[in-house]
């Protein structure tokens, strides 16, 4: 169960384009897992900025010297995150966490690919760690625009069996996207599962390409969030459930992992009109010629119910 | 450094007995105290259980119930803005057979007062939910909500006009049983807030709520376009606070004898306690959920704590109380010692 805590700044470092912050939050840190997030309160006290901030998980430490400490990794984007990133250590911060689905786990060792784009990457760490502790082989694919949005390159390497990186400009690895290279990263570790966090795009392609390839795919998605603990609907995107029914569904706490399959990517930003509540398009019944309004007052195609 | 953090508790600490009477009501509806949370902002209840005992509040106001599931609109549908932020969800929900299902006597089980908040396209939509809550037990209040912005039509947001405002007000109050108050949900966006509510009053309703959104646009300066998807949405939070404090303070003004469930913005105990002496009787939590999940609890803490510090023995006394006159200076009835001897300056007033 998510808790609200006073929490405190451990430390905020750079890494390449992005920013770290560790935060000492007692009773996030313990029961969190990969793929989770938290959300955080910027501009102090007296802000003029009323939305939280979500961020998916880094590093979890359980135990440290303060007690349990939860990282996460933010790029300046806004006012918010600029805030965040002018942060000194010992100051406080209010962290709400752990939130949301965090990824399944294979019960066997299997053979796990993990993508990430951008920062992105960041999930997929303590995802990694869970992976290794039950004896999956890691395969890792990264990518972004440049080479200092790459997040975590060198840890990749360290933990994983292959590690493939791409950038748009070509600074680094592959000129490209992940997508070009994930079919043959899928066909030469004979994967079994693919993970993937980035943006929706990506996680798109990702998607595909597993399905294609008859992979299970769990992805966790960015959705603009307002409150982050599912009361405000803001979050959603249409979902298949396990009825073939599609739902719009909040990604805070029905997410932010999804099987990719599941995942109606071409729908996002849009009502599908075969959604459970989906406005209904008015019937409109033939009609004796003789019976028919002028074009002008006919009532429109679709109207809400 | 450890010594100052603090894990929230779940169950807000145990206060010192105070000395202030928190007991309020809502028509024949009798609260123990008068923090609620706002529809909308909340859910039913369930997921802020997480952070506080939701029995703990006055109510818990639902989120406004459709008689059918609804998808809402599409994304985005968010926009932060200065102090608040835009929202065209468009009334996503289960409908009404899931919600009682489901939801309502989860609410009921938690020993939580549910106050059940309704929305319909159409009077006859309106008539039929009033119908079917008819038979249901462990409803304390309906709140119709007559103003939500987003919707298709800007005809159906009935509270912008007197006629439909009270055809839906005496549709819903024919309906529902009479030991169960109905309140209206008032739209700031009117001409004459007053003559709105004075409509609905003749129409049967036992009290407003004050106020829903106002209507708004952000436009993304990068795309060029709107940033919602629903093009325009409802705007909250505290940069709509002095509106909605208006429209309760001149509907009060207008009709005293009128129950007022005040909100809009209200992040603090002094927020809340700007509402009641505006002349609500309770206030509803919205926005400020988003921002701090926690914050019903704390704000009902906060504004205990202000009304005894202002010496006054229960919440009832302060309905309404601005209306009267002006106290000389220096006969202020608490301890208001930093506005004198001192020029005011805008950061004296309550944020």
């Amino acid at each position: 169960m998510p808790v609200q805590v006073n929490g405190e700044v451990l430390s905020l470092r750079r890494v390449g384009a992005y920013h770290a912050m560790t935060v000492v939050a007692p009773g996030v840190a313990e029961i969190a897992k990969p793929g989770q997030f938290v959300t955080v309160a910027v501009g102090g006290p007296d802000t003029s900025m009323m939305m939280r901030r979500p961020f998916s998980i880094y590093q979890i430490r359980e135990r440290g010297v303060y007690g349990g400490t939860v990282e996460f990794i933010f790029s300046i984007e806004g006012r918010g995150t600029a805030w965040l990133a002018a942060r000194q250590a010992h100051e406080p911060i209010d962290i709400v966490g752990p939130l949301g689905k965090a990824f399944s786990l294979p019960r066997e060792p299997a053979t796990c690919v993990l993508v990430g784009g951008g920062y992105g990457t960041a999930p997929l760490f303590p995802l990694a760690d869970a992976l290794r502790a039950r004896g999956c082989r890691i395969d890792f694919v990264m990518g972004a625009s440049k080479e200092e949005r790459l997040f975590g390159a060198l840890d990749a390497k360290r933990i994983s069996a292959t590690l493939s990186v791409t950038t748009e400009d070509g600074s680094v690895g592959h000129r490209g996207r992940v997508s070009d290279v994930l079919p043959d990263v899928l066909s030469s570790s004979k994967a079994d599962v693919v993970y993937a966090c980035g943006p929706m795009g990506m996680l798109r392609a990702v998607s595909r390409i597993a399905d294609a390839a008859g992979i299970a795919c769990q992805i966790a998605v960015e959705e603009l969030m307002a409150c982050g603990v599912g009361v405000c609907m803001t979050c959603v995107l249409p979902v298949v459930g396990d009825d073939g029914v599609t739902r719009m569904v909040r990604s805070c706490v029905d997410g932010p992992v999804f099987h990719g399959d599941r995942v109606r990517f071409d729908d996002i930003g849009t009502i599908p009109a075969d959604a459970l509540g989906a406005p209904q398009p008015i019937v409109v019944k033939p009609q004796p010629r003789s019976s028919l309004k002028p074009t002008g007052q006919q009532a429109s195609a679709e109207v809400t119910r | 450094m450890s010594s100052t953090l603090t894990v929230r508790s779940a169950v807000p600490a145990v206060k010192a007995a105070s000395s202030v009477d928190m007991t309020t009501s809502l028509g024949r509806f009798e609260l123990p105290n008068p923090v609620l949370t706002a529809s909308g902002c909340a859910g039913a209840g369930q997921e802020l259980a997480q952070f506080f005992d939701v029995a703990a509040l006055g109510a818990i106001v639902t989120k406004s119930i459709m008689m059918n599931a609804r998808s809402g609109r599409a994304t985005p549908r968010m926009a932060e803005t200065p102090s608040g932020m835009l929202n065209s969800i468009g009334l996503q929900g289960p409908g009404l057979e899931v919600f009682l299902e489901r939801d309502l006597p989860w609410l009921v089980e938690r020993g939580a007062r549910a106050v059940v908040s309704i929305a319909g396209g159409s009077v006859d939509e309106f008539t039929k939910l009033a119908m079917r809550l008819r038979e249901v037990r462990g409803i304390s209040m309906i709140e119709a909500n007559i103003s939500c912005p987003n919707v298709e039509d800007r005809g159906q947001v009935f509270a912008c006009d007197p006629r439909s405002a009270a055809e839906v007000v005496q549709a819903v109050r024919r309906a529902v049983r009479s030991e169960v108050p109905v309140f209206a949900k008032l739209s700031p966006d009117v001409t004459d807030i007053v003559a709105i509510a004075r409509s609905c009053v003749a129409a049967g309703a036992d009290g407003l709520s004050m106020t829903n959104t106002l209507l708004g646009i952000v436009i993304d300066t990068d795309t060029m376009r709107p940033v919602l998807a629903g093009v325009t949405g409802g705007l909250s939070g505290p940069a709509i606070r002095p509106v909605a404090l208006r429209c309760v303070w001149q509907v009060h003004a207008a009709m005293p004898e009128v129950p007022i469930l005040g909100m809009g913005g209200i992040r603090t105990g002094l927020d809340a306690l700007q509402f009641i002496l505006a002349g609500a009787s309770a206030v509803s939590i919205g926005t400020e959920i988003f921002h701090d999940p926690m914050s019903p609890v704390r704000i009902l803490a906060e504004l205990e704590d202000a009304l005894a510090a202002r010496g006054f023995a229960g919440v009832a006394d302060a309905v309404g109380l601005a209306h009267g006159e002006r106290p000389p200076a220096g006969e202020f009835p608490i301890d208001a010692a930093h506005h004198h001897g001192q020029l005011l300056t805008p950061d004296d007033n309550p944020v």
